[in-house]
């Protein structure tokens, strides 16, 4: 049966639970699932991890290679972003081009990364105007069971934090002498938190059936001051001014309890 | 967000103005006209400091393909589309990432304001082309698809309004320009329905910290009241000229009687009664002062 239809008939239910204080996995409003983990996980890639948050899986590759810088920032690498959502992972995901979803997922975890800052793309310079480091992160969903935000973004700063550009392969470029490989400069860990609005209550890391029973949904990115970075509304349904702030304050202290789990697994 | 700022630019000077002579929290010049397409159900056409915006809706119609029809509701679908002209680098026609993304967004704002319980199975489909741009495009287009939502007479909950704010030179401002765009701290676009202030789109990306954020909510509300004045206006001229015209036709010789105030409902979202007075005014050119 269709995840819509499900989430037509569980509506009044889960807002129901939610306006009793209770989630129907019994987690509380703050609660983040269970994340694990883990890094180095594809020998083929610069960089990679995968990471499990609750039922929600999903694996992200850093691939590095030699390009031609755009003329707008000559001495600086490139980031390109984009996200898998592949059939295997639910119903609700479909073969062929990327969908509107992936699009957004791509671009808000995107955004958080480059405007925290945390890449040092003049350190991806290689020659200026010749030659420089792109960077492409890739991320497949392949279990999903909700936030891909929050999974996904938790995956590309793992993912970058342990890649190593590649440097040592390059040779031939006119006036730059063997290097060696060297850790990808990331400076800052931004972290996203996801909630979404049901029953009137603010409820943090949605599940899937969380996410598609109609409630509006607010993702924010923080950096390491605790600053915001990046933020998305999405879904149907609107917020306050009070909720956003509210999902703002609450965000902060969960992107600080995610940055501890993420710098521990490293 | 993100350009790097050449050496010696000032945003914004020693008497806190801008660059264009703006105070922090001030709009650009914004006008607004309803029901200029002759095809579409409804639409729009704004102008909002260099931007140029087209917005058209068709329907409610049935909805293709078919396996986008929701059982329950219309479907709000939203193009958002750049002209390739529009920008000084021509852009390659048809959707990029980017404006998928706005596209989305925009659905999902408009979306919650529509009544489209009442369209089960049918399309309400929403086209923005960006003309021209300069700076806060999407706002724009958001701002415009609401007012041709209700020239086209779909019934909503109220009206949506959409403006940015950001951070330029390290303070909150309302409104970028082009070039506080490209090398400002921050962009913050937000839309709210205008009676219940709810937000039903907002997006950030650069540096704010949690008081910032607090600060560009409380100084784009205000701005989405003055922006909605002018939504209404241009809604109400379009039914008084409509009125206006089939008066003269029906009645000729007839006097109009001109009231100097219009009556303007509180509840914008009903389509305006069309009144019996003419107007002849312009477009109104927002004074946006204040």
């Amino acid at each position: 049966m269709s995840s819509d239809i499900i989430a037509e008939i569980k509506r009044d239910y889960l807002v129901q639970l939610a306006k009793d204080g209770k989630r129907h996995d019994g987690r509380g409003f703050d609660q983040f699932r269970d994340v694990t983990i883990s890094t180095r996980y594809i020998q083929q890639a610069e960089g990679s991890a995968r990471v499990r948050l609750g039922d929600t899986d999903v694996i992200v590759g850093v691939k590095m290679n030699v390009g031609t810088p755009y003329p707008d920032a000559p001495a600086d690498g490139t980031l390109t972003t984009s996200a898998e959502l592949r059939p295997m992972a639910t119903s609700d995901f479909e073969i062929g081009p990327p969908s509107q979803e992936s699009i957004e997922i791509a671009r808000v975890v995107d955004r958080g990364i480059r405007e925290s800052k945390c890449l040092d793309f003049a350190a991806l310079c290689i020659k200026p105007k010749e030659k420089i480091w792109m960077t492409w992160l890739d991320m497949h969903a392949v279990d999903y069971d909700g936030n891909l935000f929050d999974a996904s973004s938790l995956g590309c700063i793992a993912a970058l934090m342990t890649a190593t550009v590649p440097a040592s392969k390059i040779t031939g470029i006119e006036g730059v002498g063997p290097m060696a490989d060297f850790p990808m400069p990331v400076k800052d860990v931004p972290v996203m938190t996801t909630a979404v609005k049901l029953g009137g209550q603010i409820l943090f890391d949605p599940t899937s059936i969380e996410g598609k029973v109609g409630g509006p949904r607010l993702s924010v990115s923080f950096d390491r001051e605790g600053n915001v970075r990046a933020m998305q509304k999405g879904l149907g349904g609107a917020f306050t001014a009070d909720e956003v702030k509210e999902i703002v304050r609450r965000g902060g202290q969960h992107a600080i309890e995610l940055r501890a789990i993420l710098e521990k697994s490293l | 967000m993100g350009g790097k700022k050449p050496e010696g630019m000032v945003l914004i000077n020693e008497q806190g103005l801008r660059a264009d002579g703006r105070r922090a929290d001030q709009l650009r010049n914004i006008k607004i006209e309803a029901g200029v397409l002759k095809q579409a159900d409804g639409s729009c056409y704004l102008e909002w400091g260099g931007n140029k915006v087209l917005a058209a809706v068709y329907g409610p119609r049935e909805c293709h393909p078919r396996h986008d029809q929701d059982p329950t509701k219309a479907r709000v679908r939203v193009r958002y589309n750049m002209a390739a002209f529009s920008v000084s680098d021509r852009t390659r026609p048809g959707p990029d990432r980017r404006s998928q993304e706005i596209s989305k967004i925009s659905s999902e704002a408009l979306d919650h304001v529509v009544l489209a319980h009442l369209y089960p199975k049918n399309a309400i489909d929403v086209f923005i082309e960006i003309i021209e741009a300069e700076a806060g495009t999407r706002c724009a287009g958001v701002t415009a698809a609401a007012v041709a939502l209700a020239d086209a007479g779909i019934p909503m909950r109220g009206m949506v309004t959409s403006v940015a704010a950001g951070k330029v030179d390290g303070k909150v401002c309302l409104d970028l320009s082009r070039e506080e765009d490209n090398f400002g701290e921050t962009d913050f676009p937000v839309a709210y329905v205008n009676n219940t202030k709810e937000i039903v789109l907002l997006q950030q990306d650069g540096h704010f910290s949690p008081d910032e954020v607090s600060e560009a909510l409380e100084m784009t509300q205000r701005a989405a009241d003055e922006i909605y004045e002018l939504q209404k206006a241009a809604l109400l001229r379009k039914y008084q000229q409509m009125a206006g015209a089939e008066d003269v036709e029906g009645d000729a010789g007839h006097e109009p009687q001109i009231e100097p105030e219009p009556q303007i409902e509180p509840e914008p979202q009903i389509e305006p009664e069309p009144q019996p007075e003419p107007q002849s005014e312009p477009v109104h050119d927002t004074g946006v002062e204040n």
